[in-house]
């Protein structure tokens, strides 16, 4: 199994003609994905890496059967992207564009759960399932398949994680990158959900960051909801208050959202905290060695 | 992007939200000329782009102009909170018979804009927020159809039943949801909204925070941005399209991406250390982006050495490793550098390091947090 994605993903690249579109279709076709159409506006009719481009999603759709598209379109046209992919029936899309206005995003989640459609992003690094599909921008040499899935709001410290798990034999069912803006698709909540009913997950890693209170919320899901073993790591302790550390979504105001609260939490419901990327395996070890 | 008090009520008075009158003044003698026009006591407010500031000592009261003049000198070009003040505004002082709390901010784990008000204003309202949360009114704002007109009135009347005042209270939400949404903000607030002796409705202080993402489509807004209070080195990074922001300790860090840099520097603490920086070179870590890195690194007197922590994913170590020496070379490097590579092809990037001089290289994060902090301290 593995969640999201996997080898019956056909997947869309959206803005598959610009730099970031062209060069991550050639690095996810070499993972072996099956994109099966690329979309940019008036360029129809192209082809990147032999991936045959369309004018719009719809078309694409009707002629390739696409499940799943990724969004490598600027920030400004990403939200039209996102509703192109919601209406034509796509029921998975993840944005990797970056910088999306937070307002934007407000409507794009709303809009998409009427649409029924299920967002992962904006400004993720994307899924992957090891072994079987790659939609996003990670490096995919790092991964190995295996039974921990990695639930993340960042990207190259998701790819230390599990650079060094993979290097301890811990392979991975599904890695998800959510994404570090303040509104995303989908939350860790969202994601744990699908890890606890996946056969191929024995147990999960979960990444975290300063701001918004979502690692707080998973940590009660965990507590309440889930079987499976989750580890937990938070970025962030020396961040001041106040400040921006890049992602728009890590800001620490009035002593919420801190990395200490977020840690606490996860204490208090007796799940375990890495204090390092590198202590992940530490605590990972005796889990799935135990298990199985 | 945050922006002064005096053009956050610019702002709300263009929305239909009554403020106090008032001026903005550089010196003690525009403050005294600002009071005397207002014929009445004043309220001179340091504006900068800190909270906290009514705690700090910026707000004091002067009941005549001459008070005026010796209460400003005591603000204008003090620090408040680290920064210098440059401005205050005179306003009015009213006398208060209430003072609630509204503001419009998004909820991110509800994914709406959220309207709040409070009748516990002028308080620290997150201390309210946690001790007395039934005291806090939220309405979640329909993203396609926006905040309606009833709905203001709803939180009108949560706050209090003077007919009088419903309908002016509603507006004023009805304003500050619209300078919200119209503008991109992230943060509109009126804290305290007061309620004057005589029945009349003003936001006494005016607080807008912009979303930066949205920026490109408010051209207007980009032109109050005050960069003389930013950063130097921070505005610097801006412009070089790197994330950066200055801190206090002595080793300064380099990381490609933002959840690893927070990481590296909760582990150069966690070793006993302190980081002088967080810093995102972005995702590809080219020569160039790392040479700029380096160069505001260095810019910073603080720093005694320097830890450069990258993930070669699907640019090889390596590739990283040649960029790194490029950049080293161009520059003359008098402090301690610490490299960790680790990623795609790391042991033929560490190789090509291993004959540089004045570097240390480390295998671990661990490895190199302790590593920065031995040799800061020796």
């Amino acid at each position: 199994m593995s969640i999201l994605v996997d080898s019956n993903t056909r997947l869309i690249v959206q803005g598959i003609t610009g730099r970031e579109g062209s060069f991550h279709t050639q690095q996810m076709l070499e993972y072996g994905t099956k994109i099966v159409a690329g979309v940019t506006p008036g360029k129809g009719g192209e082809k990147v890496e032999e991936v045959p481009v369309y004018n719009t999603v719809k078309e694409a759709v009707r002629d390739t059967a696409a499940n799943t598209s990724i969004i490598y379109v600027p920030a400004r046209f990403a939200p039209e992207a996102i509703y192109e992919a919601a209406d034509a029936g796509i029921k998975l899309i993840v944005c990797i564009t970056e910088g999306i206005p937070t307002l934007d995003m407000v409507k794009a989640c709303y809009y998409l759960k009427l649409k029924g459609s299920r967002l992962i992003g904006p400004n993720s690094a994307g899924v992957i399932s090891p072994g079987k599909t790659k939609v996003g921008i990670m490096p995919g040499s790092i991964h190995k398949e295996g039974n921990l899935g990695i639930v993340s709001r960042s990207g190259t410290l998701t790819y230390e994680v599990v650079y060094n798990l993979t290097k301890g034999n811990f392979g991975q069912s599904t890695c998800v990158s959510i994404g570090g803006d303040p509104v995303i698709g989908s939350s860790f909540i969202d994601i744990l959900e699908l890890f606890e009913k996946d056969p191929q997950t024995k147990a999960i890693v979960l990444i975290g960051e300063i701001g918004g209170t979502d690692e707080e919320e998973a940590a009660k899901f965990i507590h309440l909801e889930m079987k499976k073993p989750v580890v937990a790591l938070v970025a962030g302790k020396t961040a001041p208050p106040g400040k921006r550390m890049g992602h728009a979504g890590a800001i620490v105001s009035g002593g919420t959202g801190t990395a200490e609260e977020k840690i606490r939490t996860f204490q208090k419901f007796s799940i375990s905290v890495a204090e390092s990327p590198l202590q992940v395996v530490d605590l990972v070890s005796p889990i799935l060695n135990e298990g199985g | 992007m945050k922006i002064y008090e005096f053009q956050a009520h610019e702002i709300f008075s263009k929305m239909g939200i009554p403020s106090p009158r008032g001026e903005v003044a550089k010196t003690p003698e525009k403050v005294k000329q600002i009071a005397e026009k207002l014929g009445r006591p004043v309220a001179v407010k340091a504006q900068v782009l800190v909270g906290g500031r009514g705690k700090a000592g910026g707000i004091k009261l002067a009941s005549n102009p001459e008070e005026a003049y010796k209460v400003a000198e005591k603000i204008l070009n003090f620090r408040l909170k680290g920064v210098l003040v440059k401005r205050v505004l005179v306003q009015e002082a009213l006398s208060i018979k209430e003072e609630y709390y509204s503001g419009v901010t998004i909820d991110r784990a509800q994914k709406r804009v959220v309207v709040m008000v409070s009748p516990s204003g002028g308080v620290d309202i997150e201390e309210v927020a946690r001790t007395n949360p039934q005291k806090i009114f939220k309405l979640y704002v329909d993203p396609l159809l926006g905040f309606k007109s009833y709905e203001a009135n709803e939180l009108a009347l949560a706050l209090t039943k003077d007919k009088n005042l419903v309908k002016g209270i509603a507006k004023i939400l009805s304003g500050l949801y619209r300078s919200f949404e119209e503008m991109d903000s992230s943060l509109a607030e009126i804290n305290p909204l007061v309620i004057t002796e005589e029945g009349s409705l003003f936001a006494l202080d005016a607080k807008i925070i912009f979303d930066d993402n949205a920026l490109y489509r408010h051209p207007k807004i980009i032109g109050l941005r005050d960069l003389d209070v930013e950063d130097p080195l921070e505005v610097r990074a801006k412009e070089a399209r790197i994330s950066y922001v200055r801190l206090e300790g002595n080793i300064g860090c380099i990381v490609n991406g933002a959840g690893l840099a927070m990481a590296t520097m909760d582990l150069v603490k966690h070793y006993g250390a302190e980081p002088a920086n967080f810093l995102d070179v972005g995702g590809g870590a080219s020569s160039e982006q790392v040479g700029k890195a380096l160069d505001i690194v260095l810019s910073d007197d603080k720093v005694k050495a320097v830890l450069v922590n990258i993930f070669g994913g699907i640019t090889r170590c390596d590739i990283v490793a040649e960029g790194l020496i490029q950049a080293i070379s161009k520059r003359e490097m008098n402090l301690p550098l610490v490299i960790r590579l680790t990623g795609t092809n790391e042991e033929e990037g560490r190789k090509k390091l291993e004959n540089e001089k004045g570097i240390f290289l480390a295998a671990t994060m661990d490895e190199a947090a302790k590593k920065a902090m031995e040799v800061v301290k020796r």
